[in-house]
């Protein structure tokens, strides 16, 4: 086999390599990505029932309820619009009403059930998907000024 | 005046480490030998000052100077020793810090055993260490200060993340660090190879070890890191593909391809350019997953630095860096030359596979990794590409090569016979398919690709060691010949065998834990027994107490088998008074067939309840065994004295570009 015919070989299995995880990359970003909404986008447009989504805001004051079997019930808010989530097992650890969180799961007859809840990893941070829903519904001023008040640096927050 | 000393003391590291970047660099390139002798002492002095540095803030953090941002910011009188020491590095200035005290303390390692380089090569390779050493001294001293003073002093800390205040966590960044920047060595000589324009079996001789090292350290680090998230969590889980994980398998993936090609350099002088782009693309990987981690784009535990302007720099540093050394190689890289032959089905198309496998992974990672702040960046839609994303292209990219893998040692350079290989490795098939039918057998049925991870798991480890037996003529000579032989294996070979069988008991441990993991989430109070994998489990009670700097609420589980006691786990729910913050130290038992799990939630109810989560993790510990058994090979095969002594003169002195027009 000549030199050419021998780097044929290897352009060619590189090529078949990466159709085949191109093939596979499609394939399952069709299945397996997750948009991001914050409650006014649910409320605003319509999201299918089957679709997993994951849905940001902050923690509502005082709407976390515990149900018997290690349900919790509580509602996301972007200080405009508010969702009703259900969860079944251990909160994260920094999981506190009026915090950012992130779930994600999917509606089932207008409740979103949430099969994982993110908080945050520490108290001056707050995930920038619910940072920036916040900014978007106009609410950011009213909740920054708010953590400052609370002792924590909004500045330390993400653009 | 401690700090200012230290901050004194970078400042002046910069300055020697601009003169170690340019005079050596021009004294190679005019053939001047007094300038390039530079590099050695500038490369000692600049390890000295940042060691000061280092030494300094250290010493800031150890007496609770609060005086000191960085002091006040990570840490508290009350927090243990260890994590005063810890808090040095657990923030963005601090670990910047560790960060070019390790690329100096590697540039060091050059100057002082690099005594049989070329002296060129050893001035170039200096050169660029120290070139990338400026850009992060500049970043630290315009954008992220550690010696920054506050007045008035703070009367006490703001304490350390609790979920850093972990022994597995102490340790985790100097090991990811000395990975990432060992990877800067490879880079350091790459860059030196290009401008020289040769790449021979002495250079891969040179590059082998260093890459070799980095290569272990980083495992070590990404081990750390996994069983860290695996028990502090408490979600029973040890990957996540999290975007801060995958900024660490990155770089792994390119210097494992990195490790494998650098053999074919050295062994049959062939696959340079290839190579030389790996260890453009290993340090290219480390310096975006520096960036990921610190720039505060993505969101986590790591996302110290929220100051766009810090984000800016980095991304800045990133593209000269990286854009520098491409456009280098787009123009040197074709010059060079290789002399080596093969045919598809050689050790060498082998290597080439594993190389072609590993870095289209590289890049399915960085496309699941980067997708999302790219669609971000244009649109403003939020995504998140998560595990199905990664389950489903990363595993089936990787089985054909752990298949391949097991041929890999079989195959001769030049050309093989694959039929005859596959003849040999009979053994290996049988086993292989024995050991999913006993899985089928014993567990049940479980998914589809767990089932594949562990038939490929024995095929692995059967073929790893059937190639032990074959080279030491097991039953083919007698017994004690062949003790013989395998006494005499150079160090090389052993590590080779230790990391396959590493690999292959890893992935063991992955499939067992994806596949058969037994989760239970239920409220119990005490007295309530629960019957998780087999294992009864049965909640006593919870009680509170008080650790060094955190209050504990302690729930004990006894658990039993068959009526029997097995063990009694205590898990913790930690509150740390100071940032009001709770951790979860999930209670783990560690069996040869799995991990009994227990994690303690919130109260529930009046009657002493408590949400608990129990898991059963199957092989997790084989995991661990797996990553410090391949870790072991690495250490085993630096150790190989040829890397030492008798490293081959250099075959001509002309420049290969000019040798091969």
């Amino acid at each position: 086999m000549k030199r050419k015919h021998k780097r044929l070989t290897f352009v060619g299995l590189a090529l078949l390599l990466i159709a085949a995880a191109a093939a596979l990359t499609l394939r399952a970003f069709e299945e397996s990505i997750v948009f991001f909404h914050s409650p006014t986008d649910i409320v605003e447009k319509q999201v299918s029932a089957t679709q997993r989504l994951r849905l940001g805001g902050l923690v509502e004051e005082g709407s976390v309820e515990k149900h018997p079997d290690a349900v919790v019930k509580f509602k996301v808010t972007d200080m405009a619009n508010s969702i009703n989530v259900s969860y079944r097992g251990i909160l994260p650890d920094l999981f506190r009403e009026g915090q950012g969180v992130v779930a994600e799961g999917t509606f089932k007859a207008g409740v979103f059930i949430a099969d994982e809840v993110l908080a945050k990893h520490d108290e001056n941070y707050m995930p920038p998907e619910v940072a920036d829903a916040l900014k978007k519904s106009g609410k950011w001023d009213d909740m920054s000024k708010e953590m400052k008040r609370q002792g924590h640096v909004a500045g330390e927050t993400p653009k | 005046m401690i700090a200012e000393a230290g901050h004194f003391a970078l400042v002046l590291a910069l300055f020697v480490a601009i003169v170690q970047a340019v005079v050596p660099m021009i004294g190679a390139h005019r053939g001047n030998a007094v300038w390039m002798a530079m590099d050695k002492p500038s490369a000692i002095s600049q390890v000295l000052l940042v060691a000061f540095a280092f030494g300094c803030l250290t010493y800031s953090h150890v007496v609770s100077d609060f005086s000191v941002v960085n002091v006040v910011q990570n840490s508290h009188s009350l927090k243990p020793m260890l994590y005063k020491v810890a808090g040095v590095w657990g923030n963005h200035e601090g670990s910047l810090l560790l960060w070019v005290f390790i690329l100096a303390a590697f540039g060091s390692a050059v100057a002082l055993f690099g005594g049989n380089l070329p002296p060129t090569l050893r001035a170039r390779v200096l050169g660029v260490q120290s070139l990338i050493a400026v850009g992060f001294y500049l970043f630290m001293l315009l954008t992220s200060n550690p010696f920054e003073r506050v007045f008035p002093p703070a009367l006490d800390g703001r304490d350390l993340n609790p979920l850093l205040q972990d022994p597995g966590l102490a340790f985790h960044p100097p090991f990811l660090y000395l990975g990432y920047v060992g990877f800067s060595m490879a880079f350091s000589f790459a860059i030196a190879a290009l401008i020289e324009g040769r790449v021979d079996a002495a250079w891969a001789r040179w590059v082998r070890p260093w890459t070799l090292a980095a290569w272990s350290f980083l495992t070590v680090g990404i081990a750390l890191g996994s069983w860290w998230a695996y028990y502090e969590l408490g979600w029973g889980g040890w990957w996540f593909w999290d975007p801060v994980e995958n900024a660490s398998f990155m770089p792994w993936l390119a210097g494992t391809a990195l490790l494998h090609s650098a053999i074919v350099v050295e062994k049959r002088d062939t696959m340079k350019t290839w190579t030389i782009f790996l260890a453009i693309l290993a340090f290219s990987m480390s310096l975006l997953g520096t960036f990921l981690v610190r720039s505060g784009v993505l969101t986590s535990v790591h996302a110290f630095a929220t100051d766009p302007e810090r984000g800016v720099f980095i991304l800045l540093l990133l593209m000269i860096v990286i854009g520098g050394s491409l456009v280098l190689f787009a123009m040197r890289g074709p010059a060079l030359r290789s002399t080596g032959v093969f045919k598809p089905i050689s050790r060498e198309g082998g290597l080439l596979l594993n190389n072609l496998v590993m870095s289209t992974g590289c890049a399915v990672v960085l496309l699941g990794t980067l997708y999302p702040l790219f669609l971000d960046a244009v649109g403003g839609t939020k995504v998140s590409v998560g595990p199905p994303f990664f389950n489903s292209v990363f595993i089936p990219l990787m089985v054909p090569m752990f298949m391949a893998m097991g041929f890999g040692p079989f195959l001769s350079w030049k050309r093989a016979d694959i039929v005859q290989a596959a003849l040999r490795l009979k053994i290996a098939f049988i086993v292989a398919a024995l050991a999913v039918a006993a899985v089928i057998a014993l567990a049940g049925e479980g998914p589809f690709l767990a089932l594949v991870g562990l038939g490929l798991a024995a095929w692995l480890v059967t073929s790893t060691l059937v190639e032990l037996a074959e080279r030491v003529k097991l039953f083919r000579e007698p017994l004690v010949a062949s003790l013989g032989r395998l006494m005499r294996q150079p160090r090389a070979s052993w590590g080779m065998t230790m990391a396959h069988l590493g690999m292959a008991i890893a992935i063991a441990g992955m499939a067992g834990a994806g596949g058969w993991k037994v989760e239970s989430i239920q409220v119990m109070k005490p007295g309530d027994q629960v019957n998780v994998g087999g294992y009864d489990y049965t909640f006593v009670g919870a009680r509170q107490g008080q650790g060094p700097n955190y209050t504990i609420i302690e729930g004990t589980f006894r658990v039993s088998k068959n009526g029997q006691d097995v063990v009694t786990l205590k898990a913790e729910k930690r509150n740390y008074p100071v940032r009001q913050m709770p951790t979860t130290e999930a209670a783990i038992h560690s069996l040869f067939s799995g991990d009994l799990y227990a994690v303690i939630g919130d109260p529930d109810g009046q009657d002493g309840g408590f949400v608990t989560r129990i898991y059963f993790n199957p092989l997790v510990a084989w995991m661990w065994a797996g990553s410090m058994l391949m870790v072991f090979g690495g250490v085993i095969s630096i150790s190989d004295r040829r890397y030492r002594i008798g490293a081959p003169a250099r075959r001509n002195r002309k420049p290969a570009v000019a040798a091969n027009p």
